[in-house]
């Protein structure tokens, strides 16, 4: 972990950092989005910054603040041992961003994952194709808005009466979010 | 440990005679004892499978132990794992290329009744799609449950009534349409 | 040794004879269900012939939720989540899981802690690389090798459920360090059972390594050079079978590794003899670890005493009306984790198993991903088998040793 990194990004694109900071010993930039892609190209082509291994894209759903989604991005260097954390903000409305593929390939199935899970397209790569669930499915699941139980079976199922609930709010109770959190241990009979 | 369960019937289909009940439990001795599993192995199940097709909890000496990974070849359909809702036409398609006699045996709670997976991706038990003959609690069961379970599906076979030529319709499919809305899964 | 055939017009034709003849290529399907394909991947595959012009490798049949089912529960509750990833190796993904938590909380675990976790790791470490080369001897045709693995482990999992109650999913550690302490008479028994799972591994080396027919199918195929390796983010023994040696356990020491003495063995090739190679070698060297372990461990807690985070214990429980409210809250709400964010590695059998989390101060996971080593090691597949024939494909993705679990989540 290296602040000396950071510090070298945000001397080269300073319009495009729009924080630095250190938590838990990682460090992290938070960068603007129309500048993803030469961040990134700049962070694999650097001698000094060499974050060659791609570890992977995740995105955060932060329903409560505008924007959405934060993609984030972890990048590793095998010859300098340090890591460095890319965030990127995202607005619901346009979800879009580059891909990075070109520059790292390993960030291909990822950027499928995002997708899949919540809806962040990415440009620059050809349609988008789920990863994880089919494609007759419908939305988004890692979305907060979208309910843990919210099955889409694909073949007519038979009529099996659940009597235990798993964790989680049950079948035709709004999805937990921050003001309505699920209370643990719940275990209704469902009739 | 094997029990012979005459059953008492009246009905004229169900009636057998002398030579029909011999024949019945000549077969129904050959076929539990020449059981070829299609192991569908999907998840962490898979692991006590490969223990229970091991050396130490041998599942040869019950007569189960070449996996046919051919449907046409096998009659005993093992669900090992997590069935989830893309893997489930799949499974189904294996279920109908099975020729008749064929069991199923769901292994593992997920296989049962969807396990701890109540979400969106997982379907909650194998019998809401194909009938299941015995079911195996665990996550994962030990392999002794396991072996236990073949013991219970070999007395099951045994009692059931085997026939030379066989023209029953094939095991009914295990659905009526559920009435869930498909969004927040309440019942309809 | 075949031919590469990457521009398929342009063979070379001496005569009409011999000019390549335009045929069309043909498309099937590895199933997801196949015994080759550890149960859950399809393959769409074009070949030409017997060679793979193209393949996709298409997966999400074992998708269970992890993530979101993961978001609604606590953070203890989150702990049989993580078993089922890589479930060969439950423990490893169990002790990176809580090494995360505790890094986000900022908490510091008892040496005992440290010293328990490192052998679970280790001896789970041992029952993947067996479940891999196993199942590899068997998928290329010696069942015989397959047997030994599976004994191996048998033993291994024998040690393990006397530890940990389970022998697969085995759920063992808190946040905060290890629940239980190691039973009594329990590290002789390991030394015993270390000592007959290096003859078993003996024994499959013998039955692998020199074996003519192992070496023709998986030497030269598969092969991934060291920069695309990286580009691809493969980590574990696949990059290091490609000739690049990055182990998290020596590059970023965390628990006791770096107080005990063990080599990290690096391939040269990166086909897929190699990648089994390092495997074997890296059995060897967990037992190696393990062993110092014992020598180094001295008694002591084996969790933090902090009821913030851990359980009281029971005489206080039912005693103290402290315990009674601290085991309430801890249960009922669940442990509440200061609001943050932090990434957490840790070297699985497979390589770098990441975990990125977000807390928000509440009792439950706000978001948890976890890097699996798996989903970048499938994506290369395509890359490595190439050009290649069909039968290649079935040691290369024997190598990449895909979980399921982890890379499906």
């Amino acid at each position: 972990m290296s602040v000396a990194a950071l510090q070298r990004v945000a001397d080269r694109f300073p319009e495009a950092v729009v924080q630095g900071y250190t938590l838990h010993g990682d460090e992290t930039l938070v960068i603007a989005r129309e500048h993803l892609l030469e961040v990134a190209r700049f962070c694999k082509e650097d001698p000094e910054l060499d974050l060659k291994l791609p570890l992977s894209v995740t995105c955060v759903d932060y329903i409560d603040e505008k924007p959405r989604f934060e993609l984030v991005y972890t990048l590793y260097s095998i010859t300098k041992k340090h890591r460095l954390r890319l965030k990127v903000r995202v607005p619901e409305e346009d979800p879009e961003v580059a891909s990075t593929i070109s520059v790292w390939r390993g960030m291909d199935w990822w950027e499928r994952y995002c997708w899949d899970m919540y809806g962040i397209r990415f440009s620059g790569r050809g349609p988008m194709r789920r990863l994880w669930l089919y494609e007759e499915f419908e939305g988004h699941p890692l979305r907060k808005d979208y309910p843990l139980r919210g099955r889409q079976p694909l073949l007519p199922e038979a009529d099996v009466q659940d009597i235990y609930r798993g964790p989680g709010p049950g079948p035709g109770s709004p999805p937990a979010s921050r003001s309505n959190p699920p209370r643990p241990s719940q275990l209704p009979i469902v009739k | 440990m094997s029990q012979d369960f005459q059953a008492i019937t009246t009905r004229r289909e169900e009636a057998q005679g002398f030579f029909e009940r011999m024949i019945s439990r000549g077969l129904g001795w050959a076929r539990k004892y020449s059981l070829f599993t299609y192991p569908y192995a999907t998840a962490c199940c898979g692991m006590e499978y490969m223990s229970v097709s091991g050396a130490r909890y041998d599942i040869s000496r019950f007569g189960a132990e070449f996996p046919r990974f051919s449907p046409r070849q096998a009659d005993l359909l093992m669900v090992i794992g997590t069935i989830n809702l893309k893997q489930a036409p799949i499974l189904k398609r294996v279920y109908e290329q099975m020729a008749e006699p064929k069991w199923v045996v769901a292994f593992g709670v997920c296989a049962s009744s969807g396990g701890f997976y109540d979400n969106y991706a997982v379907l909650q038990g194998i019998d809401r799609i194909i009938p299941v003959d015995v079911y195996i609690p665990g996550c994962p069961p030990r392999p002794e449950q396991v072996l236990d379970a073949l013991i219970l599906l070999q007395e099951k076979i045994a009692a059931q009534n085997h026939k030379l030529v066989d023209h029953r319709p094939p095991a009914p499919e295990a659905v009526r349409p559920a009435g869930r809305d498909l969004v927040t899964g309440a019942m309809k | 040794m075949p031919e590469k055939h990457d521009n398929l017009e342009t063979a070379p034709a001496e005569n009409p004879l011999e000019a390549h003849l335009p045929t069309r290529t043909m498309s099937i399907n590895m199933g997801p269900s196949h015994p080759a394909s550890h149960g859950t991947v399809r393959f769409n595959i074009e070949l030409d012939g017997e060679t793979i012009v193209r393949v996709d490798p298409e997966i999400g049949f074992l998708h269970r939720g992890f993530e979101k089912s993961c978001e609604n529960v606590t953070w203890t509750q989150c702990l049989p989540y993580t078993d089922r990833l890589n479930y060969v190796s439950a423990l490893c993904n169990n002790f990176g899981f809580l090494t995360a938590v505790e890094k986000l909380a900022g908490i510091e675990i008892p040496e005992r802690a440290k010293y328990i976790r490192t052998i679970g790791a280790e001896l789970h470490r041992i029952c993947d690389h067996l479940t891999c080369t196993g199942a590899m001897g068997m998928e290329l045709g010696g069942f015989a090798p397959f047997l030994l693995a599976i004994e191996a482990r048998e033993l291994v999992w024998d040690r393990t459920t006397e530890l940990t109650g389970a022998r697969v999913t085995t759920s063992f550690g808190r946040i905060g360090g290890v629940e239980r302490d190691l039973p009594e008479g329990w590290v002789e028994k390991v030394k015993a059972t270390l000592r007959k799972v290096e003859e078993f591994r003996r024994d499959i080396d013998t039955l692998l390594t020199h074996n003519r027919l192992f070496i023709d199918r998986t030497r030269d195929t598969g092969v991934m050079s060291a920069e695309d390796a990286v580009d691809f983010g493969f980590t574990g023994p696949m990059l290091r079978a490609s000739g690049v040696d990055y182990d998290v356990r020596k590059a970023h020491p965390y628990w006791v590794y770096d107080r005990v003495d063990f080599h990290v063995p690096v391939g040269t090739r990166g086909d897929n003899f190699d990648r089994y190679y390092v495997r074997m070698q890296e059995i060897e060297q967990s037992i190696r670890i393990i062993l110092q372990c014992f020598e180094q461990m001295e008694p002591g807690p084996t969790i933090i005493d902090d009821w913030r985070f851990v359980l009281p214990p029971k005489p206080h429980v039912y005693s103290t009306i402290e315990g009674v409210i601290g085991h309430f809250k801890l249960i009922m709400e669940g442990i509440k984790i200061p609001k943050g964010e932090v990434y957490s590695y840790t070297e699985s059998p497979n390589g770098e198993l990441g975990w990125y989390l977000v807390s928000d101060g509440s009792g439950r996971p706000y978001k948890v991903h976890c890097r699996a080593p798996g989903i970048q090691l499938v994506s290369g597949l395509e890359h490595m088998v190439k050009g290649s024939l069909l039968p290649d494909l079935i040691p290369t993705f024997d190598a990449i040793n895909m979980i399921g679990g982890e890379v499906e989540q």
